[in-house]
């Protein structure tokens, strides 16, 4: 016999159970292989999980949940299904409601009681969710991992299946080769080492033993003739009140059992705790240690399970100043604008069209089927046109999906299919990625498009169709005889449409759920994956209050959005916004001129711009007017969020926009802002710091103190980097920085395990971000908690060494990270020179010398110097340095050899 | 105390009789010639003269041996005569003779082969994977001493990595030379981290060994300045220290090391005198990753360095200008 890798031999055991499936004559004993580690706990068990595996492995395949089992106490038994693994060979096709009834024989022969938990992967989680729902005086919870339990009836399987299924393929691929199991186990990422793909293949040597894999696949039940569609239906419709906590752990990258079918089941089972891992495939177990979490999740000891309560109290709703504003005397008045290229404005509305707009759009939106908690992505650049539809979907209560090109298209791809939205609306550009990548959701384009393009990019509606219908509803349409396109120029059949969208209470604001979800943001992914923010209604409500008492936005105030997060909040927040001629997904577009038109446009005293654009619009300034000069210098207010802009940057903003108040929030996807300050508190800051006259002033960002309703505070570093001791306030400790706001996000979207190792910390939110208070009460961020250094002489945070080094004339940008082990990293300087370096390599002597000077200012002795053509930064900001792969990198050139490509 | 160093012929052998004398102990050293140090009484004799070696240790307190052959290239047998059997003699004699306390001075290179060695923390020897002669009879040595460790006997293994200093003829005569010839290749881009040792330092941590045998009795621990730095710079800072241009050309690494191999057996089979100008012994040093989790090292002797790499090549200069009087981290009172 081979080696089984992971097994402990104690753990296999047979056993001769009666059936009582159909399929078997009456009296038949079945001989089953099953793994227990009941016999190595050392008390009584906290439970039972009852592993079901799927086509075509066997209880290898959950290995560590046994061994994990062990040392948490709780009894795993991982069950090989009949016909299957080390299972007897029955000699009958068994089907999905035998192999539910096999399960239960099993169940009751072993005597598993109360308390049980299933697991189940692929087709075994179906049958174990079909025992479930039969046995709910056993189950206590059910676990999922890349499963599906309902196969939508108009859509086809997908072809990796459709191919197994195929007669001239299916004898030959399932049981007369391994082929279907080569393949299954050719998903795995990375792949399975030698030993492990041997051990999967063990009890499937030869097409005898291979029947019960090609009856599994001829068991899949692709349409509702087949003979086992009915038992999948009721199991289905069944677990939709199997209300016992539910897990599912999920590897997105499976050609089979996608991000849909999940929904699906999330759907079903709403109260499930979810988690994506990004990156892993079909076989999710051996991918990632999903033991871990699994027995986290049993444990139930973190704030996930047990919901941090959300902010209560007063909420008003996220557009009640724009409803005040359009039925009262400031209606008439200018509420959005475009600038057009000329300088001129473009396409603008008063706060009565802002509002009748909207009105009209989500009574559209509703008749093509758009509910609360549907999924909107909207992929529509910043501006009069996004903020209608942003305004209709929160009116609607539908889920808005904000992922932007900023995460690359690799990055945004795989954010949307994180969030399987049912509709999507983009320009052509996204309506073209969606094609390309097929993306979910029923897509609606924004220009109306001519019908073969309609037809090639698989285009449902347009937004100018909707708004024909909407108008048509409001009974505001120009004569539809005269031109019966304007109605419906995508040529939708009006019995198409959906008559419960009628229902006037469908846009009633009272019926808002205020937490319920409102929309999913993206971060950038400068630190792994972009991870999916979730706000209610509630939270976004409260992330307006704190930018206007924070900053002293008022209604009425004029302001230039060319920052795309905080552009949306201007109809919340009352003020007239104008989007500048920019691409505001490309903020360094933005030239001075153009803000000055824009300015002058509405006599804007309040800007929103990024750093790259404050850069631009500095590079630009020549091209000012006297008459753009004038207008600029009515602005009162500028706030550039994002990334940290250096003091001189800002000085020299002043010769530009003299009469304003440069403010540099800090904050995060999850925290919008945190803190705030202005150039002259960072001036004085620095000056503090140089002069050591403030403990723990100095040693990172000075950003400033906390916003108005939020507190912070920080949770102090042990000396291998991890954030693990008790909050506090006092100076000069450092630590991971925790927020509580009432405008922190309400979950991770589908990260169970980061959303509870983020809030696990009572009301606090873990961000992620290293810093320290100083002993005037400012925060000096640090840098991110995955890129802290430890060095042998304690830990070592990476932005005030890259400060020290950014004063020497000839280096750019700066990356100090740490190689080589866990408490004894060796400390590295990465940096872009001026001008830039050829190739990387070692810096020169003199730079070298230069640069381990000025961090031993830092208190920080490098150990190597290296120089970089240029640094990996993140595509959104154009600031936040990938330094997890600048380590990686220099570890690689540090180590010998041949220096790789950073 | 009587204190017995062998081998205070070489570089750390000398700076260690001398560190030791001046902190009031009575130092005996024992090598083939005189030692030319100034207060220390010279035993002479060879490791492997089993007479010489008996009256060496007689009266002797504590035993820090150095004596080894290092070297590139040479015949098998005279490194295990030297190295294996010359330590096993020393071993036998000192605990007859009664002392206390024995100090292997060792290698890392014992415990590692050709690859990379980043953070790595001492691992025990292993004279079956070791590659060369001088690495495997020292594994060996080391093994038979920390075998030979018991409560009235102690016996540890200090080892330094790469000891450079004033009057070092190992690493820095030979980078000096060959970057004179135009015969120092720096191998790669020259990005290799590596630990090194001051001679200073070495000493001094020898020193704390013998003070910290309660701790550190039956374990080997390697001893650098825990300041890795790319060897390319290194390399430069030695060659700027000699007053010599540093290397501009390089050669990959692995290209180095096959050469370095080939060289080699032709040096050994055909017996060419002298030494071979690389060897894959000296390139794999050169093009790969060589530091060291020093935390164990400094809790157990309760030692750190005092001399930075930065300040060692200060000195290094001032050797080369002639104005340098003693390599110690703290010159002695006379």
């Amino acid at each position: 016999m081979v080696a089984l890798p992971g097994v402990d031999p104690s753990w296999l055991a047979y056993r001769d159970v009666p059936s009582t499936a159909a399929v078997d004559p009456v009296g038949t004993t079945n001989s089953w292989h099953y793994l227990d580690n009941g016999s190595q706990l050392t008390g009584p068990a906290r439970g039972t999980l009852l592993c079901v595996h799927g086509n075509p492995t066997w209880s290898y395949l959950w290995r560590s949940v046994l061994a994990a089992g062990v040392q948490h106490g709780w009894r795993v038994i991982a069950v090989d299904q009949l016909n299957m693994g080390l299972s007897e060979r029955t000699g009958r096709f068994r089907r999905l409601a035998d192999r539910v009834d096999d399960l239960n024989d099993f169940a009751e022969s072993l005597g598993l009681a109360k308390d049980l938990i299933t697991v189940g992967h692929d087709w075994g989680g179906v049958v174990s969710l079909g025992f479930a729902d039969r046995r709910r005086d056993l189950i206590s919870g059910v676990v999922l991992t890349n499963t599906a339990i309902h196969q939508d009836p108009d859509r086809p399987i997908p072809a990796a299946l459709r191919l197994a299924l195929h007669p001239l393929v299916h004898r030959w691929g399932t049981k007369d080769t391994s082929a279907f199991l080569d393949v299954t186990h050719s998903l795995a990422r990375p792949s399975l080492p030698s030993e492990v793909r041997k051990a999967f293949l063990l009890p499937y040597r030869g097409g005898a033993r291979r029947q019960g894999i090609a009856d599994f696949v001829a068991d899949i039940p692709a349409d509702p003739s087949h003979p086992s569609y009915p038992a999948l239906l009721s199991i289905a419709a069944g677990i939709r009140t199997l209300d016992v906590p539910a897990l599912m752990l999920w590897g997105p990258e499976d050609p089979i059992f996608s991000d849909t079918y999940l929904d699906d089941l999330t759907e079903r089972l709403p109260q499930a705790d979810v988690h994506r891992f990004e990156g892993a495939g079909h076989l999710v177990g051996e991918d990632r240690d999903i033991a871990a979490p699994l027995f986290r999740w049993l444990g139930g000891s973190d704030a996930a399970s047990s919901e941090i309560a959300g902010p209560v109290g007063s909420f008003t709703p996220l557009e009640h100043e724009l409803t005040q504003r359009a039925a009262g005397p400031h209606a008439d008045q200018l509420a959005v604008a475009d600038m057009g290229t000329a300088g001129q404005p473009g396409r603008s509305l008063s706060w009565r069209d802002l509002d009748a707009e909207v009105q009209s759009l989500a009574m559209a939106l509703r008749r093509i089927g758009v509910r609360r908690g549907s999924r909107i992505s909207l992929m529509i650049p910043p501006g009069v046109e996004l903020t209608v539809l942003l305004y209709a979907c929160l009116r609607i209560g539908a889920v808005i999906i904000v992922a932007d090109a900023g995460l690359g298209r690799k990055g945004l791809s795989k954010a949307v299919r994180s969030t399987v939205p049912d509709f999507l609306i983009g320009i052509d550009l996204a309506l073209t990625a969606a094609k390309l990548f097929s993306w979910p959701g029923k897509r609606i384009s924004v220009a109306h498009l001519p019908l073969a393009k309609r037809k090639l990019l698989g285009v449902q509606h347009s937004l100018a169709g909707l708004r024909a219908i909407g108008a048509g509803e409001a009974g505001e349409s120009a004569d539809p005889l005269a031109t019966p396109d304007a109605l419906d120029p995508d040529g939708l059949d009006p019995d198409g449409l959906d008559p419960d969208g009628l229902d006037p209470d469908g846009l009633d604001p009272d019926g808002l759920d205020p937490d319920a979800d409102a929309a999913i943001l993206f971060t950038s992914g400068s630190t792994g994956p972009a991870k999916g923010v979730v706000y209610t209604h509630r939270r976004l409500a409260a992330m307006r209050d704190t930018v206007a008492l924070t900053f002293g936005i008022s209604p009425g105030d004029g302001l230039v959005a060319g920052f795309a997060p905080f552009a949306l909040l201007g109809p919340a927040l009352g003020t007239t916004s104008i989007t500048p001629d920019m691409d505001v997904t490309k903020p360094k577009t933005l030239s001075a001129a153009a803000l000055a038109d824009a300015v002058a446009a509405i006599g804007a005293t309040t800007v929103f711009a990024s750093p790259a654009a404050l850069r631009n619009i500095l590079a630009t300034r020549g091209n000012l007017t006297t008459g753009h000069r004038d207008a600029l210098a009515g602005v009162s207010l500028v706030l550039s969020a994002g990334a940290p802009v250096p003091a001189p940057l800002l000085t020299e903003l002043l010769s530009v926009l003299p009469a304003a108040s440069l403010h540099t929030p800090y904050g995060m996807t999850e925290a919008l802002p945190v803190t705030d300050i202005d150039l002259e508190s960072i001036l004085s800051a620095q000056a503090d710091a140089a002069a050591s006259s403030i403990p723990g002033a100095g040693n990172g960002v000075c950003v400033g103190r906390a916003v108005a309703g939020a507190s912070i505070t920080i949770s102090p570093l042990n000396h291998a980097g991890i954030a693990d001791g008790e909050p506090t306030t006092d100076a000069g400790i450092t630590g991971e920085i925790l927020i509580s706001a009432p405008h922190v996000k309400e979950r991770y979207h589908r990260l169970w395990l980061t959303e509870s190792d983020s809030s696990r910390t009572g009301h606090w939110h873990r961000t992620g971000d290293v810093g320290h208070f100083d002993g005037a009460g400012r925060l000096w961020v640090e840098g991110r908690l995955p890129h802290i250094v430890t060095a042998a002489t304690g830990v070592v945070t990476p932005v005030g060494v890259e400060q020290a080094l950014e004063t020497i004339d000839a280096v750019g940008l700066a990356a100090v990270v740490g190689v080589g082990p866990t408490g004894t990293q060796a400390v590295v300087a990465v940096v872009e020179t001026t001008p830039p370096t050829g190739k990387p390599g070692l810096a020169p002597a003199a730079l070298a010398a230069g640069a381990r000077r000025a961090a031993r200012s830092a208190g920080v002795e490098l150990s190597a110097v290296l120089v970089v053509p240029s640094l990996p930064t993140d595509i959104r900001h154009n600031a936040k340095i990938d330094r997890t792969g600048v380590a990686v990198w220099a570890a690689g050139a540090l180590s010998g050899g041949k220096i790789g490509k950073l | 105390m009587r204190v017995l160093v062998t081998g205070a012929s070489g570089m750390l052998g000398r700076v260690t009789a001398d560190l030791i004398r001046s902190r009031g102990h009575h130092v005996v050293t024992f090598q083939r010639r005189p030692s030319g140090l100034a207060g220390v009484e010279d035993s002479l004799g060879s490791i492997t003269d089993q007479t010489a070696v008996l009256r060496a240790v007689q009266g002797v307190d504590a035993v820090v041996h150095l004596a080894a052959k290092v070297s590139f290239g040479g015949a098998a047998a005279d490194f295990e005569a030297i190295n294996v059997e010359g330590t096993r003699a020393l071993l036998g004699a000192s605990r007859s003779a009664g002392v206390h306390d024995f100090i292997f001075v060792s290698s890392p290179s014992v415990a590692h082969i050709g690859e990379a060695l980043m953070g790595q923390a001492a691992t025990p020897a292993t004279p079956d994977l070791v590659r060369g002669n001088y690495a495997q009879t020292k594994a060996k040595a080391e093994l038979l001493a920390l075998q030979a460790n018991s409560t009235s006997f102690r016996v540890a293994a200090i080892r330094p990595h790469i000891v450079w200093g004033p009057g070092d003829t190992q690493l820095v005569e030979r980078v000096l030379e060959r970057a004179r010839a135009g015969r120092l290749p720096l191998l790669d881009a020259g990005t290799a981290l590596v630990d090194t040792t001051y001679v200073g330092n070495a000493a001094e941590a020898i020193v704390a060994a013998l003070g910290s045998m309660d701790r550190l009795a039956g374990q080997a621990v390697v001893v650098t300045n825990g300041e890795p730095r790319p060897i390319g710079e290194l390399i430069a800072g030695i060659c700027r220290a000699g007053g010599v241009e540093p290397p501009r050309w390089s050669v990959p690494g692995r290209v180095a090391r096959i050469a370095g191999s080939i060289v080699e057996r032709v040096w050994q089979r055909g017996g060419i005198e002298g030494e071979p100008p690389m060897t894959r012994f000296l390139a794999e040093q050169l093009s790969t990753a060589h530091w060291f989790d020093q935390r164990r090292t400094r809790e157990l002797l309760d030692w750190t360095p005092t001399v930075s790499i930065d300040e060692g090549l200060a000195r290094l200069a001032q050797h080369y200008r002639g104005q340098l009087s003693t390599p110690l981290p703290n010159p002695s009172r006379p």
